[in-house]
C-alpha cells in the first residue's frame, strides 16, 4: 500500500469522525426547519449539551449518564426556543440567538463554580469516555492488501456513536418521510392551516419536533465532549453548530445530501488538519492559521447557492396564529 | 402590528424595556442564588464597580462607546430586515484598517489628518467585511445570519495570521503590531481633563465616545429623515411592497449592510486609535455581540442604544469586578444576563407586551380611554 494512500485512509478516517457531530446536528435542524421552525439555537444546544455530557460523566463517573443530562439540557434549551417561536409567536432567529448567547454564559458560569478550572471541566478520564470500539477480525484482517487497512483503520476503531448513526439518520429519514407523523410535521412546515383544519395541533406537532431536535443535539454534545474529545473547553461547539444548518439548507432539507455536505465539512476541516505543516509543490508551507478556516469558507462557498437554489419549506420562519 | 399597539408611549418604550430588563436580572439572580452566593450582593458589587470607585465611571463609558457603535451597526441593517451578527469580524477588520494607516502615515503625516484617515480606514474595512455576506444575500439568497457568523470565523483566523506574520512586532513573543505613533493616539479624558485643569480618574475613556454620539445623530437622520432611510424601513416592514414600490431591493441590502459594517468599524476606533495604541488579537472581546443585545433592548433607535449602551457598559464593567469579589462566579455572568435580555427583549416580546395591552385596555380611567380613537 503506497504511503498517499495511507494518507488517504487516515484522512477519510477523520472525516468520519468530524463529521459526526455535524451530521447529528444536521438532522436536529431538518426535524425544526421540516416543521417551520429556524433552528439557529444548534449551536446553543450542542454546547450547552457539551458541557452537561462532560461535568456529569465527570461527577458521575458514568458516560451514558452524561449522554443523558445532555440530551436533557439540550432538549431543555430547545423548550425555551419552542415557548418563544411556537406559543409566543417571536422571531425564531432572535430566539435561536438568546439561546446560543444564553448556552456561552451559562456553560462558563457554571464550569466554573462547579469545577473552579477558569471554564472547563476536568480531563476525562478513559472509562468515563465513549472509547473506540475494535470491530471483530480488524487485527487479522489488517495484513490483506488494499481491504485491510481500509477495515481496521477506516471502519473498525470509531466509538459508539459514530456507529449509531447508521441507525440514527435512516430512522430519522423513516420517521420525516414514511410515518404519519412526519407526514404532519411536514405539513406543518408547508401549510399548517392545512393540519389545522385537519384537527391536529400545530403547536404540539412543532414542540415535538424542536424536542427532537434537542434530543440529536444532545447525543452530539455528548459526542464532542466525552467521544471525542475529553472534557468540555469553552466555546467548544465553535461554530460547528451553524455549518450543520448551512450543510442542511445546501442539502435543500433532505436527510441524505444534508448527510453528503456534512460529510464534506469533515473532510474539509480533516484535509486542514493534515495539511498542516506539510510541504505543498509550488506554495510551500500552508499557513496553518489560515488552513483552518477551510471549513467555514467551504460554508460561505456552498451557501452561496452555485450548486443550485434551495427551495426552504414554505412556512419556514412563520409563527402560526390561529384564525379567529 | 407591533405587539405593543394601543399601549401608551410611556409603556412602550419606558415600561417595557424596564420589565424585560428586570426579568433578566431576576433569572440571572436565581442562577448566582443557585451558585450559592447572594445575588443582592452581587448587584452591589457590581453597581459599586461601574459607578463609584475612582475611574470607574470611566471605564463604563469606554465599554458604552464600543456599544453604541455596535449597537447601531445592528440596528441600521435590522430597518431593513437584516440580522447582522458579524459586527464582531467587521469590528475586528476595522481594527486593522485603522491601525494599518496609522503605522504608514503617522510617522510623515500630522496627526490631525491621519487621525480621520484612520478613522475612515476603520469604516472602510468594517464595510468591506460585511460586503460580501452583504452580497450574498442580495444576489445569491444565502442566509446573512450564517454567512456574517461564517465570517466572524474567518476574520478571527486571518488577523491571527496577519498579526503573527508580515504585522507582527518584531522581538515580541505575543502577535500583535508595532505600536502607532503618539500624534495618532486619540485623546483620552484625562488629557481633556488636563487641558482644563481638571483631575480626572485614569480610565480608557477617550474622545471617541463624543464620536459614537455623532454617529448616532448620523443614523437618527438617516433613518427617518432621507429617502434611503424610508426605503429601507419599506423594505424591512415588507420585502413584497417594497418590490412593488420599485425599490432596487438588493442595492438597499448592499447600502444598508455597508452602513452597518462601518458602523460596526468604527468601534475599532475606540480600542487601537484610543485604548490600546496597536493592533492586537482579540481586542474586540465579544461587543459585537453585545450590539444585538444593545439595539433590540434599545428598539433599534438611537437614544434607546445609547441608554442600552450605558447599561451593558455597566454591566460589563460592574461584572469585571465579580471577579475580584467572589470565588463562585465572573464576569461571564454578564454573558447570561446578555443571553437573556435577547430573549425577553427580543424573542419574547410578544409576552409582555399584550399581557399590558389586556391590562391596560381593562383601566377605566380616563388615560386608557383618551389615548384610543374615537370612532
Amino acid at each position: 500500500m503506497s504511503d498517499l494512500a495511507l494518507q488517504l485512509i487516515f484522512t477519510l478516517d477523520a472525516t468520519l469522525r468530524l463529521s459526526t457531530p455535524l451530521i447529528l446536528c444536521a438532522m436536529a435542524g431538518l426535524v425544526s426547519e421540516r416543521s417551520g421552525i429556524i433552528d439557529i439555537s444548534l449551536e446553543g444546544k450542542l454546547l450547552s449539551a457539551a458541557f452537561a455530557a462532560a461535568a456529569t460523566a465527570s461527577l458521575t463517573g458514568s458516560v451514558f449518564q452524561g449522554l443523558l443530562m445532555a440530551m436533557m439540557v439540550s432538549m431543555a434549551m430547545s423548550l425555551i426556543h419552542g415557548f418563544a417561536c411556537i406559543t409566543h409567536r417571536g422571531n425564531q432567529i432572535i430566539s435561536g440567538l438568546a439561546v446560543n448567547i444564553l448556552a456561552s454564559g451559562l456553560t462558563v458560569t457554571i464550569a466554573f463554580a462547579m469545577f473552579r478550572q477558569g471554564g472547563q471541566t476536568p480531563a476525562l478520564g478513559a472509562d468515563e469516555r465513549f472509547n473506540p470500539i475494535t470491530l471483530p477480525l480488524a487485527e487479522t484482517l489488517s495484513g490483506v492488501p488494499v481491504l485491510g487497512p481500509i477495515y481496521a483503520e477506516l471502519i473498525s476503531g470509531h466509538n459508539l456513536i459514530v456507529y449509531a448513526l447508521l441507525i440514527i439518520v435512516p430512522v430519522v429519514s423513516w420517521m420525516l418521510f414514511k410515518t404519519r407523523f412526519g407526514l404532519r410535521l411536514r405539513a406543518v412546515g408547508e401549510k399548517p392551516e392545512a393540519v389545522d383544519t385537519a384537527g391536529i395541533s400545530v403547536a404540539w406537532v412543532r414542540y415535538r419536533a424542536v424536542l427532537i431536535a434537542g434530543l440529536l443535539c444532545g447525543i452530539a454534545g455528548a459526542y464532542l465532549s466525552t467521544a471525542h474529545g475529553a472534557g468540555f473547553v469553552r466555546e467548544m461547539s465553535a461554530g460547528k453548530g451553524y455549518i450543520a444548518l448551512a450543510a442542511m439548507i445546501c442539502g435543500r432539507w433532505r436527510p441524505g445530501a444534508a448527510v453528503l455536505a456534512c460529510l464534506l465539512f469533515g473532510f474539509l476541516e480533516a484535509l486542514s488538519a493534515r495539511m498542516e505543516g506539510v510541504e505543498l509543490p509550488l506554495m510551500g508551507v500552508a499557513p496553518s492559521d489560515l488552513l483552518r478556516l477551510l471549513p467555514y469558507i467551504g460554508t460561505v462557498i456552498l451557501l452561496a447557492g452555485f450548486f443550485g437554489r434551495a427551495v426552504p419549506p414554505a412556512a419556514i420562519g412563520r409563527p402560526y396564529t390561529k384564525e379567529r | 402590528m407591533t405587539p405593543s399597539a394601543g399601549l401608551p408611549r410611556w409603556v412602550d418604550i419606558g415600561l417595557i424595556p424596564l420589565i424585560n430588563l428586570s426579568m433578566a436580572l431576576a433569572v440571572s439572580g436565581v442562577v448566582i442564588a443557585l451558585l450559592g452566593e447572594n445575588p443582592f450582593e452581587a448587584l452591589g458589587v457590581m453597581i459599586k464597580g461601574a459607578f463609584v470607585y475612582p475611574g470607574s465611571l470611566g471605564y463604563t463609558l469606554y465599554y458604552t462607546t464600543n456599544f453604541i457603535f455596535t449597537g447601531l451597526a445592528v440596528a441600521v441593517a435590522f430597518h431593513g430586515g437584516l440580522f447582522n451578527i458579524g459586527g464582531e469580524g467587521q469590528a475586528y477588520m476595522g481594527g486593522l484598517g485603522a491601525g494599518l494607516i496609522a503605522l504608514a502615515l503617522g510617522g510623515v503625516l500630522p496627526g490631525l489628518l491621519v487621525i480621520p484617515l484612520a478613522i475612515l480606514g476603520a469604516a472602510a474595512f468594517g464595510t468591506a467585511w460585511a460586503a460580501i455576506p452583504a452580497y450574498l444575500q442580495a444576489y445569491r439568497g444565502s442566509h446573512i445570519v450564517i454567512t456574517t457568523i461564517m465570517f466572524n470565523f474567518i476574520a478571527a483566523g486571518v488577523m491571527v495570521s496577519i498579526l503573527s506574520g508580515p504585522f507582527m512586532r518584531e522581538g515580541q513573543s505575543s502577535p500583535e503590531t508595532d505600536p502607532i505613533p503618539e500624534s495618532t493616539q486619540l485623546w483620552s479624558a484625562q488629557d481633556l481633563g488636563a487641558m482644563v485643569g481638571l483631575d480626572v480618574a485614569f480610565s480608557p475613556l477617550n474622545i471617541s465616545f463624543l464620536l459614537a454620539l455623532l454617529a448616532c445623530v448620523f443614523v437618527w437622520k438617516l433613518i427617518w429623515h432621507t429617502r434611503f432611510g424610508y426605503t429601507l424601513r419599506t423594505l424591512g416592514h415588507s420585502e413584497p411592497a417594497a418590490a412593488y414600490a420599485g425599490i432596487g431591493i438588493p442595492r438597499t441590502i448592499m447600502i444598508a449592510m455597508a452602513i452597518s459594517g462601518g458602523l460596526a468599524g468604527l468601534m475599532a476606533v475606540n480600542e487601537i486609535l484610543g485604548v490600546h495604541h496597536k493592533v492586537l488579537l482579540n481586542f474586540t472581546a465579544g461587543y459585537g455581540f453585545t450590539g444585538i443585545a444593545v439595539a433590540l433592548m434599545g428598539r433599534n433607535h438611537p437614544v434607546g442604544i445609547i441608554l442600552a449602551s450605558l447599561l451593558f457598559g455597566a454591566l460589563y464593567q460592574g461584572g469585571a469586578e465579580l471577579d475580584f469579589e467572589f470565588q463562585t462566579i465572573t464576569r461571564e455572568m454578564v454573558l447570561l444576563i446578555q443571553g437573556l435580555i435577547i430573549l425577553f427583549s427580543g424573542a419574547l416580546a410578544y409576552m409582555v407586551s399584550p399581557m399590558l395591552v389586556r391590562l391596560f385596555a381593562r383601566l377605566p380611567a380616563s388615560t386608557a380611554k383618551a389615548e384610543r380613537p374615537s370612532p
